[in-house]
């Protein structure tokens, strides 16, 4: 009685069935690289001596960490780039105009159920949310994929999160992955799909889905997943027309542990400096901000800018603070602007930018110096990460990014 | 294999081994010289050819990139030697030909800056006080693909 990660490998290594643990090779319906380790991507499926990748409708190329870039190093890795898509027909590239890789993927329709996703990122994990079975590779194992089409994998075991329970006013998605990480530790699901399930996500949005699965790396895990439904559907049939296939976990399989969540009394989660687990609900933080940053492939979307402009509106940022709102791709730029949102944020006084990364790798922009704390709606806390190894770095959803950029401290929003 | 043991804590995450802000290189020199940056900034100059890190649990958390495998090789670790090891990171070390041997009790068994060696054969670590444990043996093909140096090199010899 397979999980449905089981089923999707064995669908994808051409087998009637395979259990966790076994080693098996998986045919890559999608393969991903960026901008930032796309060269390095490049450099060793030269060194492989390869000539032609297996199948150029099968890779997707989106710029996004350095963009625009911001110097000649990164100007010479998008001349590479390009170069390689050019050279190799590669059917789907988004150059500097697009969006985060992540959030491309879902909208372009490049993520259907049922499908083994591989990208040089390790957010990858993040479409899973559609039902796929999606992970992060290193470069070298990105060349191998670009020459050969496959990938060796051990079939993981499924945690799979049952999680019960309505959300309060001001609680959202994000905050339930903060929490459920904080419980699982940064290495308590390594090696294992993570399947999000129970009433509260048959509740969410695709968007909200894809704000769990994007963060089941930072408990270790090898796939965020959610079992497709009818909005899975809805979602993708309007952005795609590739065949996809729905696959579900059957609730008595061996490799299953299912561990239960109830969110009804969950408050505004926060992950403080330096680890993604170090979690806290709200009333127990209390710090100034320097900077806040809301976007991102975890927390940029149509949704996010929405709920944060709710709050904004008829509201100036704190002095002393800056804001930066980076929508995740042109499309929920757009869309943003069409809904006014985009001059709710300027009147506040926030800083709205092309779509990238931002802040979140501390490589390109709105980077934080020595003593500085930035609030940001991304997924990542670690030291150094947005900048200074001196500087501090909080999570939170977008709603919480809002409130506390208006007080210039972390609150919560009433 | 013999060298000076350098020790960090749990969950050192791979913007630790290479912040973002340096993966605009490519090359293995380069990024060397950011290697562990944020929490030492002279481990470049510190590490010598053939050094060992020592870490606890959930070493290599975080990003997918090669560059921080590609690091640690550019300041000559000869291996990296924790309680644990986070996925992604295990396979792109081993695919660039870095050494990971998980040692559960590593952490305890030796001091930051103290001269150990490992037998690969045996799969033991001794101390300088010459206390030795266990780590988990690496399947033969992992040897010869960390011998060539990495993957790339293992499947062009190969061929």
């Amino acid at each position: 009685m397979p999980t449905m990660t089981e089923k999707i490998l064995a669908r994808a290594s051409g087998k009637d069935e395979v259990e966790a643990g076994d080693i098996i090779i998986a045919n890559i319906d999608v393969a991903m690289t960026h901008d930032l380790t796309g060269p390095l991507s490049v450099q060793s499926f030269e060194k492989i001596g390869a000539e032609k990748v297996w199948d150029p409708s099968k890779i997707v190329i989106p710029f996004d960490h350095q963009v625009p870039a911001d110097s000649i190093d990164s100007a010479n890795n998008h001349i590479l780039m390009r170069k390689f898509v050019k050279e190799q027909g590669i059917e789907h590239f988004y150059d500097v105009n697009a969006g985060v890789c992540h959030q491309i993927l879902p909208e372009k329709g490049h993520v259907v159920p049922g499908e083994v996703i591989v990208g040089a990122d390790s957010h990858t994990c993040t479409h899973g949310a559609l039902g796929a079975f999606a992970t992060g590779i290193g470069s070298t194992d990105m060349a191998m994929v670009f020459a050969e089409g496959n990938l060796w994998f051990k079939v993981p075991e499924t945690n799979r999160f049952n999680v019960t329970g309505q959300l309060k006013d001001n609680v959202y998605a994000k905050d339930v992955i903060l929490h459920i990480i904080g419980k699982m530790g940064a290495d308590g699901s390594t090696y294992k799909a993570c399947e999000f399930a129970g009433e509260t996500i048959s509740d969410m949005s695709v968007s909200d889905r894809m704000v769990l699965c994007n963060m089941a790396i930072e408990m270790g895990g090898k796939t965020g997943m959610v079992e497709p439904d009818k909005k899975t559907i809805d979602y993708v049939e309007k952005r795609s027309n590739k065949p996809y296939k729905v696959f579900k976990t059957d609730l008595n399989s061996s490799s299953l542990n299912i561990i239960d969540i109830d969110v009804s009394d969950l408050e505004p989660q926060i992950a403080c400096p330096h680890n993604v687990d170090n979690v806290k609900p709200i009333s127990e933080v209390d710090t100034e901000i320097d900077q806040v940053f809301l976007g991102s492939c975890t927390n940029g979307r149509l949704s996010d800018l929405r709920d944060a402009a709710k709050i904004l509106k008829g509201n100036k940022i704190a002095n002393g603070t800056r804001m930066l709102v980076i929508p995740a791709s042109t499309e929920v730029y757009s869309k943003a602007l069409d809904e006014g949102l985009l001059k709710i944020f300027v009147d506040a006084g926030a800083l709205v930018s092309a779509p990238c990364c931002g802040p979140c790798l501390g490589g390109h922009t709105g980077i934080i110096g020595p003593d500085e704390v930035s609030l940001s709606t991304s997924n990542r806390n670690f030291k150094g990460r947005q900048g200074s190894p001196d500087g501090k770095v909080y999570l939170s959803s977008a709603a919480v990014a809002a409130a506390s950029a208006i007080e210039g401290r972390i609150v919560a929003p009433e | 294999m013999k060298g000076k043991a350098w020790k960090f804590g749990n969950d050192i995450d791979t913007d630790i081994i290479v912040p973002g802000r340096y993966l605009i290189y490519t090359d293995e020199e380069r990024l060397a010289e950011h290697c562990m940056e944020g929490l030492d900034p002279d481990f470049n100059e510190k590490c010598s050819e053939g050094d060992f890190i020592v870490a606890g649990t959930n070493f290599g958390c975080g990003s997918s990139r090669e560059h921080a495998p590609i690091a640690l090789k550019g300041v000559g670790v000869a291996a990296v030697i924790a309680e644990s090891f986070a996925r992604i990171f295990y396979r792109n070390a081993t695919n660039v030909g870095v050494p990971l041997l998980e040692a559960p009790g590593i952490s305890e068994l030796v001091e930051n800056g103290e001269e150990i060696s490992v037998d690969m054969e045996n799969a033991t670590i001794t101390s300088q006080n010459g206390e030795s444990i266990e780590f988990k043996k690496l399947p033969p093909f992992m040897l010869e693909i960390l011998e060539q140096g990495g993957l790339i090199e293992y499947l062009k010899n190969k061929r």
